[in-house]
């Protein structure tokens, strides 16, 4: 039970002055994505089929490999940050919001790394 | 996780039926949610079908003709019937809107009545919404300056500053969108929620207001104002046709445009 004042509840801990990054981060990432998108799905199509060698090669073209590093990041870090809004809206318990929130973030920053550096070993040929 | 299903006392079962007096042409069916919290039972869905040609046009009349001629003991707020109090807002056929300003002949067939949804129930279709005023309390819903207000002169305002208000003076505080929106449904304890996001936009976006820093300061947060998700369920509900989520964006837009 609690004998706290409506008002006093609704202040609670106050603003927590942030939210403005993240918000326009989310729309730049979701921006970017647009165009980066279409150059993967087009990508996609210009190498399937082809050998192990070709796709290399393709890959280590500068342009290629750094349109692909920008969706990469792009990607995840925009999928991190829709994540986090889902996990914040729907799981009310703190401690498992807490939970879901870090292994979000680390898996996405696991698995965003694993597939730049991917493209750097390619690209650098090593 | 958030609450998808209602607990089991919460479960709304089957209730009692009355029926329109004999050999009545003009009929329509009410299923009205009830549930009295002395008795201790689960809500129920009564029907009432009543005789229109004894019952004024709208929603309202026909809830206030049952409470007169059928069953006393149905419980709702209401007031100005005319849109302008925001007493009687319910949902009516799915949708959140006042009860007075909705006509009968809008609804095809029967018309079920739910208090607003996702509040706590004090009885019948009147929802506890003591958290939604606090709320609205809590972003200072008055005029703050620092210039000392001459004591003998209105502040001024240029048309074209007054032309801002419009399309914000005009919410009633019903809470039809706030009680429409899923994320105000999953955080209400830490989001404002549309209608109080608008109320918020109104004193921000009045020229006579000079506390326009310290009242984005105290939105900015990711729960307060950031679980807007433009889902846009406020703008289709309001019943005075306002536009809360265009509200909420010009918000964003001004929390942005300090940082850039």
């Amino acid at each position: 039970m609690s004998l706290q004042t409506p008002i006093g509840r609704v202040r609670g801990l106050g603003s927590a002055k942030e939210g403005v990054h993240h918000w326009w981060s989310q729309r730049l990432t979701a921006l970017a994505l647009v165009p980066l998108s279409l150059w993967f799905i087009y990508s996609l199509v210009v190498v399937t089929g082809a050998d192990y060698a070709t796709v290399v090669a393709w890959l280590a073209n500068p342009l290629n490999a750094v349109l692909m590093l920008l969706f990469i990041i792009s990607l995840y870090y925009h999928a991190a940050l829709g994540l986090q809004v889902i996990i914040e809206d729907y799981i009310d318990s703190e401690w498992q919001k807490i939970a879901c929130l870090i292994l979000v973030k680390f898996l996405a920053l696991l698995a965003g790394l694993s597939a730049a550096i991917a493209v750097l070993k390619v690209y650098l040929g090593l | 996780m958030a609450a998808f299903t209602l607990p089991k006392n919460s479960k709304v079962k089957a209730g009692k039926t009355f029926s329109a007096a004999e050999g009545a042409s003009n009929k329509k069916t009410f299923r009205i949610y009830r549930w009295d919290p002395d008795s201790g039972e689960n809500p129920r869905l009564d029907s009432y079908e009543i005789n229109l040609d004894n019952c004024g046009p709208m929603i309202l009349d026909a809830i206030i003709y049952i409470k007169n001629e059928i069953d006393p003991t149905l419980t709702f707020r209401r007031s100005c019937r005319e849109g302008i109090c925001g007493s009687c807002a319910m949902n009516i056929g799915g949708t959140n809107t006042l009860a007075c300003t909705n006509s009968i002949n809008e609804y095809k067939d029967d018309i079920p009545i739910y208090p607003l949804p996702h509040m706590p129930v004090i009885k019948d279709l009147v929802p506890d919404l003591t958290h939604f005023y606090a709320q609205y309390a809590s972003i200072k819903p008055w005029m703050q300056t620092q210039t000392t207000p001459p004591p003998d002169a209105e502040k001024l305002q240029s048309k074209e500053e007054r032309a801002e208000l419009d399309g914000l003076y005009e919410c009633i505080l019903c809470a039809c969108c706030s009680t429409s929106c899923p994320s105000y449904w999953w955080n209400s304890d830490r989001y404002l929620g549309p209608a109080i996001l608008l109320q918020a936009y109104r004193w921000i976006a009045d020229s006579r207001d000079e506390f326009t820093g310290e009242r984005l300061d105290e939105l900015e947060d990711p729960f307060r104002l950031y679980r807007c998700h433009t889902i846009m369920n406020c703008t289709n509900s309001c019943p005075k046709g306002l536009n809360p989520a265009k509200a909420i964006a010009e918000i964003k837009k001004l929390m942005l445009t300090r940082t850039l």
